[in-house]
Order: C-alpha cells, then structure tokens, then sequence
C-alpha cells in the first residue's frame, strides 16, 4: 500500500504528460507516412479523403519495387550470414582457449564504435581498389561486417550465463558432444541467438550510410531510393511502400520478441 | 554384509591430478565396492569433487588409473563410461520438462519409444514425482529439481551413482528429509553410491564406508564408528566431531602405559607401543572429558571453568589451560554446573582417548614450556 | 599432442571465419583508407602512390576549420538536448510500474526499429513550406505568410534529436533502472532534500549512463549526412556531408580520407575518456 502511494506520488499528471509528449514525438513522422499512405491527393499536404490505390500503384514503379526487393533481400541473406559467423564465433570464444582471444574478442567492438561514415568510406575504397563495382554482394558484404560483431556479443552474453554442468550433465547420460549440442546447448542459447538475428535484421533494414556507399546502380536499397527523391517531391506510393515496411519490420519484431519470451519463461 | 568377498567396482590407483602446477589429488588409492554407499569427506578444496569428476571423465587424472568394474577407463569420455552424476546445482535441462529430462540418457541409449515411457515413470514414481512428468524444472522447488536429477541419473541404471554435494543447495529441514530418502533409494535399488559432502553429519547418517581427505591425501577410509571412535590423524579428529586435542610427548613408558607430558600437565594412557621421547596428540570427545574439583590418578591436568553454554540437551563447559587453551566438556543439562572460575581437574576414562603419532621438530618446544609451568599445577590461581 | 590439434581446429573452425572476415572487409579496408590520406588524387578520381601531407595540411585551412567547429557545435548541442529530454524520460521509465515497463520500453523501441530515413523523411514532410504544420497554422489563422522551418539549422538538429533520443535514452534507463531504491530512502533518511538525492546520489550513480549516452549520441551524429541532407539548406556544411561529398562529387579520395581520420581521433578520444568511467561491453 505504501509503496503503491509512494509511485502515485512519483507519477504524477506531469510526468505522464512528459512520456506521452516524448512517444508522440518519436511517432508522429510515423504516423505521417501511414496516414498520408492512404490520402487520394497526389500532395503530401492535406488529407483529402481514404484510399488503398497508392498500395495498387506502387507496384507499376518498377524501380521503387526493385529497391523494396532488394532491402529485403540484403537483409534476408546479411542475417542468415551474420547469424551462422557469429554464433560460431560465440560459441569458440566461449569453448576455447587460445592465443589471441583476448585481441580478437576486443576487436569485436571496433565495428561498434568507430562512426559508420567511416567504415562505409573504408569499403567503398577499398572494393574500388581492387576494381569490385558496387553491386548486391558488396552490399550484403558491408552489412554483414557490421551486424556480426552484434551477433557475437549477444550470444555470448546468452552463453556467459550458461551453467557449464548442463552440458556436462548431457555427457554423463551419453551424448557425445555434436548430441550435447544439438540436444542441449543449440536449444539453450537459441533466444541469444533469435536477438541476434533480429538485432542483425533491424540494423541492416535501418541502414543508410553504409549502404549509400557500398551500394551500387542496380542494388539501390528502399531508403536510399527515397533520400534520391526527396528534394524532388516523393509520390505518395513511397508513402505506401514505407507503410508496409514499418508494418513489416514491427510484425516481425513482436513476432520474435514473443517468441524469445516464450523460449526465456521456458527456461 | 559379508566383506572382502564383495566385488570391488571403483578403484583408483595412484591418482594424481594438478590444475595449474598445483596437485589438488595426490597419489590417491582407494576402493569401492559393489553395492555400497561410500561418502567422500572433507573440506572445500581437498580435492574430493575432482575425484569424483575423474571417475564421471570430465577430468583425466595425469597419473596413475581409474578401474571401472575392472575396465581401465583411460581416454573414455563421460558419455561412454556406465556411471551418471547428480549434480550440485541439479543442471537440468532447462528447455525440457521433467520427462524429457529423465529420458535424456535412454534417448542416448535408443532405448525403444514404450521402455522410455514406463522406464521413466516408473523412476519419477520412485522419487516421488508421479504426475509432475509435464513440469518445467523452471516451475519445480529446489527438492523436486534435485528429485529430477536423481531420477535422471538412476533412470539408466549406471554402475555407480555419482553425487557431487547433491543436497548443498538445500536447507537444512529439506536436506534432512532427503538424505533419508537417498539412503532407502540406495537400499532399495542396491546401486552403488559415491556420494561427496563436506558435511561431516551427512556422511555419518547415510554411508556405509568414510572416506576423509584433505588437502588432495586419503586421510582415512572407514565406516562412521570407525572413523568416529578411533580417528588414525589429527586431521580427522578434528574434522568428524568435535575432539579437544592435547599436543605432548611420551616422558615415561611403563609396562602396560604411557606417561604423557603436555603443555598444561600430564597425564598416564594405558596404551603400548610408544618410545619415549615420542611426540603425540590425545584427541579425546567433549563427552567424554570429565571434570572434578578433587585430583584423579593418573592425571595432573588443571584448568579453570570460563563459560558455560547451554544447547538444548546439553551443556558445553569452556574449560582453559594454564597455556590459554581452550578445552571443551559436554554435560548433560540436568547435571549441577561449577561456577565460573572453579579451579578443576580434567580426566577422562581409560579407553576414551585416542593417541596419534605426531611430527617431532615440536617437541623441544613442548618440553621448554612445560618446564616453565612445572611446579605451579597445584596453586590454585596459577 | 593430437589433442591440442583437435583444439585448434575447433578455436580456428569457430573464431576462424570471424577473424577472416573482419580481417579483409574491415581492418584492411581501414588500414587503406589511412594508407590514402598520404597519396596523392589523380586527375580520373583515383589515387596516385605518390606521397603527400598535403591532404592532412589542407585540413587546416580556415574553411573546414569552420565545417569542423559546426559539426562540433551541432553534435554537442543534440547530446546535450537528448541528455536534458531523455534523462527525466528515461527517470520516467526506469520507475514505471512494473506491469507498464516492458511494454514502455518496447514502445521507445519500436520506432527505433523503423528505418531512420523514412522517419526523417516524414519529418520532411511535416516541416515544409508547403507542408502539414504550415498549412494547419495557416488554415488556423495563427500566421499570415508559411514558416521557413525546413532547410534550417534547426531542423537538421531537430532531425539529429529524432535520430538519436533512443541511443540516449537506453543507456540512462539501464543505468537509472539499475540504480538501488533504498539509496535513495536512505539519502532522504540522512536529512537530503529530493534535489539534493537527486544531485549528490542518483546523478554520480548514474554516470556511466549518462557518459555511454552521450557518447553513442555524439559520435553517430557526426556521421549522419542523409539528415542534414533531408533537413538542411546548402547553408551550412558538416563534416559527414563533407566526406560524402569528398568521395562521391569531388573524387577527392586522398582528403576524404583525411577528414575521416580526423572522425577517427574525435572517437578514440571520447572512447578513452568513456573507457575511464564504463566497460566497452556497456556500449554494445
């Protein structure tokens, strides 16, 4: 009872306005871009009345679909990738002791800190160097360095948790060790592992700077496509196409997270 | 129990084992036999769980071989040796519910579908667990998650049952109840058990045979009264039980007895087989240290009574030494107690005290002070 | 000996893709971007091995002199605005009732998610001339002629604010989350007023917080072109859109590069002075 007196006074009229005032404000461009989806007029201006067309139209832009499909796919094949390098990476730097760990796992957290800007000029430099134009796979490259070292972080943290006797325990009862992780240590580090993927997921759908770098004519990403014509004037079915990509990649994040809480409250 | 006849199913010889250039296992030689329930005892870092995980392989000992049931088990991994582990910390399987924890090992085994199911039923009924097959361990208390692993390990009827301070985590009301529980399943089933504690009254409760260490040594293997009533080092006196133990050397050697001469006095052991000279430790029980105003034959000793404590059943009398030792008497709480400051005389009765060969270097100090306090045991304020 | 090789495989079969793959697509694409600051460019774009401190003699001429100082400026003003907006937000947070704050945070978190450039891009939308807020002011009567908000200073930091609040507001609400409640009773117990709890308790305690969110606040903002590229007029030039323009527009490679390490430095500074109060695993 005290305690809850005790909140009400902490939480009062102004502090619930503050947050409300905060939300609304990381929201609104949000619900900008959603409501304006939906508008017929061809301005972004004012809402003239409800329509779905601009969700039929975007499909005759050849080149706005093209981007929307490459976003995904860049995406899709980064995570996979960084997911598989770094929970390897994850699980030897948790199993193993050797030479150099101690240097490798501290230049885990170079991609991390030094600005993207920086990293993404490295790339586009050095592929030139080497003459590799800018395509798809330079692309995937870029994001796969910069979500992996993620990946490897996350896991680990999921593993520096890990009671080391359970795997023990599965060789006492006769597992030998591929058993001992397929039956044991896969399944326990799994929720570290879907939070990495997904982490890996929302950082390469999220990018622009590495990407306007690493990208090139034919590999244009969805984001990239709209900084090109923002000074001109954005026709409103980027508005839907943006719509259906916020949807998207909010689905899929409360999908994961309710999956990654249901695996924790299991464990 | 018919011993010497009975099949030896561990044995260890000449184990050792180091973790970064310290040996925490030395030259370790020990036996265990079919069907009995052997407790491994001693403090924490004496080397008893590294034992134990040398015999389960997940440590290989650097010297030295480890037999099970006759088969040397060098190089074989923990999960081709017929022997399964309880752990501490129950190590469950936190992803799977009861069943599949318990059926883990005879999935390993490609046990058939319909053996699992009864095999693994009737094992959580045993442990008393029937009808909590669909529980999380996540949802389980620290006793039924121990239940589990108990079930887990037995479920596939190892050769040795290995329990790493399997009830530690427990409290004390719940610890209790379970060992009872553990020594009837063990009855019962007829497995081997090779049970580690650092509890001295755990050991004593549930196992057939004793086996002390301390620091890495086999300090002595024996069942409970043995190791109880005629501890063979000062190590073990000290450890199983309380002992008071009185540091001294042999000054006279009589034909049937020894006169031992100690810091704070001395006193006539109807015991053989001493030279004089020799240095000793007398171990004797706080139950069985007497205490009287008037002199006993045979004793010289003198204390005076510091403190009385009383724990229930019994009283605890502080008694101190001329040379600021602590002794300890019980008394049953019934009994008049001396008041505080009483000058008293300490004896205990032939046979109630255990003499044990000690390092010699000692005795020259011994002697010094001994000298030093000669002559004034019988002032009464010393 | 067959078990020390059995090791090894397992250590370079797990670490090794890892170390082969940062080691080609980041340390030596890093290592040749400063390799470059000492060459020369060529007249096609390219690069020339020919050795110059030109690029980084050129970095002090009075005209990026002032690109560095506003870059600066603009970075310092939207850590110090996400630290005075996020901090009572995340105090906010961190002491929301239980059943609330997952899914508060979740909230915080979801917008985050979203691609970055189409919520500036929204914000673009809202701020033109001809845009939403100009003609709901106009319609209202409030203002006779539409506001220049667009294409100004302040919204490219209002867009930098945007960008960044979670980046600032994670950490402190980790930190303040953290922080033991009956500190705070026993500072008030001790006769401290609830700003003098605040000041001398919660605000030391919360410093890790407070420096891991500036820094991850700070140091993307320096990079974040697209933003002052989306908000801003041509008026002012910052560092990001600098090297943008160095690499793409310019084919200056050799000076882009120059510049970038001058990003470098300003990092490494900031990590060591943050490596002073926090863990480097804090940052992640």
């Amino acid at each position: 009872m005290i305690k809850k007196r005790r909140k009400a006074r902490e939480f009062g009229p102004g502090a619930v306005a503050y947050a409300c005032l905060i939300y609304l404000f990381l929201y609104l461009p949000i619900f900008v871009v959603i409501a304006f989806s939906f508008n017929s007029s061809k301005m972004n201006i004012v809402f003239e009345h409800f329509t779905v067309e601009w969700y039929f139209k975007m499909f005759d832009n050849r080149q706005l679909m093209q981007s929307f499909v490459n976003t995904i796919i860049v995406a899709g094949i980064s995570t996979v990738l960084s997911v598989i390098i770094g929970t390897l990476c994850a699980l030897g730097l948790y199993k193993f002791e050797f030479r150099l760990k101690n240097v490798i796992s501290s230049s885990l957290y170079i991609p991390i800190v030094i600005p993207e800007l920086v990293f993404a000029i490295a790339l586009l430099a050095f592929f030139s160097s080497l003459n590799i134009p800018m395509s798809m796979v330079t692309l995937v490259i870029a994001h796969v360095t910069f979500s992996m070292p993620f990946v490897v972080i996350t896991v680990r943290a999921r593993l520096a948790g890990f009671d080391h006797s359970i795997e023990e325990a599965a060789r006492d009862l006769g597992a030998n060790g591929f058993r001992t992780f397929w039956r044991v240590t896969l399944p326990m580090i799994s929720p570290g592992v879907i939070s990495g993927g997904m982490l890996a997921l929302t950082m390469s759908l999220d990018d622009v700077v590495v990407s306007f770098f690493t990208a090139g004519p034919e590999s244009t990403t969805l984001p990239l496509k709209i900084l090109g014509m923002v000074r001109k004037g954005v026709s409103p079915d980027v508005n839907a196409l943006s719509t259906l990509m916020i949807v998207g990649t909010i689905a899929i994040l409360l999908t994961s997270n309710f999956i990654q809480e249901r695996l924790e409250k299991k464990l | 129990m018919a011993n010497g006849e009975e099949r030896v199913i561990v044995r260890l010889t000449n184990v050792d084992k180091s973790f970064d250039n310290e040996k925490v296992v030395k030259k370790l030689n020990l036996d265990v036999k079919e069907g009995e329930f052997l407790t491994m005892l001693g403090p924490s870092g004496c080397g008893k769980t590294t034992t134990l995980r040398m015999i389960a392989g997940f440590e290989q000992p650097d010297e030295g071989e480890i037999l099970l049931g006759g088969v040397n088990v060098e190089g074989k991994k923990p999960n081709e040796r017929d022997v399964n582990t309880v752990f501490q910390n129950y190590a469950l399987f936190p992803h799977m519910n009861v069943f599949d924890n318990v059926a883990f090992g005879l999935v390993e085994k490609k046990v058939k579908k319909e053996e699992i199911h009864t095999r693994v039923l009737e094992m959580l009924k045993l442990v008393k667990l029937d009808g909590m097959e669909k529980r999380m361990p996540s949802q389980m208390s620290g006793g039924q998650k121990q239940r589990v692993g108990i079930a887990r390990a037995l479920v596939n009827r190892p050769k040795v049952l290995l329990l790493d301070e399997p009830l530690g985590a427990l409290d004390l009301k719940l610890r209790k109840q379970m060992q009872g529980e553990l020594k009837h399943l063990q009855r019962r089933l007829g497995i081997t058990f090779l049970y580690v504690t650092h509890d001295q009254e755990e050991a004593l409760t549930m196992s057939d045979r004793i086996a002390i260490m301390n620091s890495g040594i086999l300090e002595q293997v024996g069942t409970p009264e043995e190791v109880y009533n005629q501890p063979q080092t000062k190590f073990v006196a000290d450890f199983i039980g309380e002992s008071n133990i009185l540091e001294g050397y042999v000054e006279h050697v009589y034909e049937d007895a020894i006169g031992v001469t100690m810091e704070s006095g001395k006193a006539r052991i109807p015991e053989t087989g001493y030279e004089s000279e020799e240095m000793v430790y007398l171990c004797v029980r706080p139950e069985n240290l007497k205490l009287d105003t008037k002199p006993h034959e045979g004793f010289s000793l003198r204390g005076r009574v510091r403190e009385h404590i009383f724990v229930g059943s019994i009283n605890k009398t502080m008694v101190e030494l001329p040379n600021g030792q602590m002794l300890k008497a019980e008394t049953p709480a019934e009994d008049e107690l001396m008041p505080v400051g009483t000058p008293v005389n300490i004896y205990w009765n032939p046979g109630k005290v255990v003499v044990m060969r000690t390092k010699e270097e000692m005795i020259y100090n011994i002697i010094e002070r001994s000298v030093q306090i000669e002559g004034m045991p019988n002032d009464p304020i010393f | 000996m067959i078990r020390s090789f059995k090791k090894h495989m397992g250590a370079w079969g797990t670490v090794g893709p890892t170390v082969i793959w940062l080691g080609i697509f980041l340390f030596l694409p890093l290592v040749y971007v400063i390799l470059i600051t000492f060459l020369t460019k060529n007249a096609y774009g390219g690069v020339d091995f020919s050795f110059t401190l030109e690029n980084y003699r050129n970095l002090f001429k009075s005209e990026y002199i002032k690109v560095f100082w506003d870059s600066i400026v603009l970075s310092l003003e939207t850590t110090v605005i996400c630290l005075l907006v996020g901090y009572p937000f995340a105090y906010i947070l961190a002491n929301a009732p239980r059943r609330w704050k997952n899914f508060l945070v979740l909230l915080l978190m979801l917008p985050f998610w979203t691609n970055s450039l189409i919520r500036t891009y929204g914000w673009n939308t809202l701020l033109r001339t001809e845009g939403i807020i100009n003609h709901f002011l106009l319609g209202v009567g409030v203002i006779k002629s539409p506001l220049e908000m667009l294409y100004t200073d302040q919204a490219v930091l209002l867009g930098m604010v945007y960008a960044l609040l979670p980046f600032t507001v994670l950490p402190l609400y980790t930190s303040i989350e953290k922080l033991d409640k009956s500190l705070l009773e026993a500072g008030s117990d001790l006769g401290a007023s609830r700003a003098h709890v605040f000041t001398r308790i919660v605000l030391p305690l919360t410093m890790p917080g407070i420096f891991a969110g500036s820094i991850q606040t700070f140091i993307p903002s320096l990079g974040f072109f697209f933003i002052s590229d989306m908000m801003g007029g041509a008026k002012t030039m910052y560092i990001g859109n600098l090297i943008k323009n160095q690499f793409l527009s310019a084919r200056n490679w050799p000076f882009g590069a120059a510049l970038s390490i001058v990003l470098i430095i300003i990092t490494l500074i900031l990590m060591r002075l943050y490596t002073k109060v926090g863990s480097l695993e804090d940052m992640a």
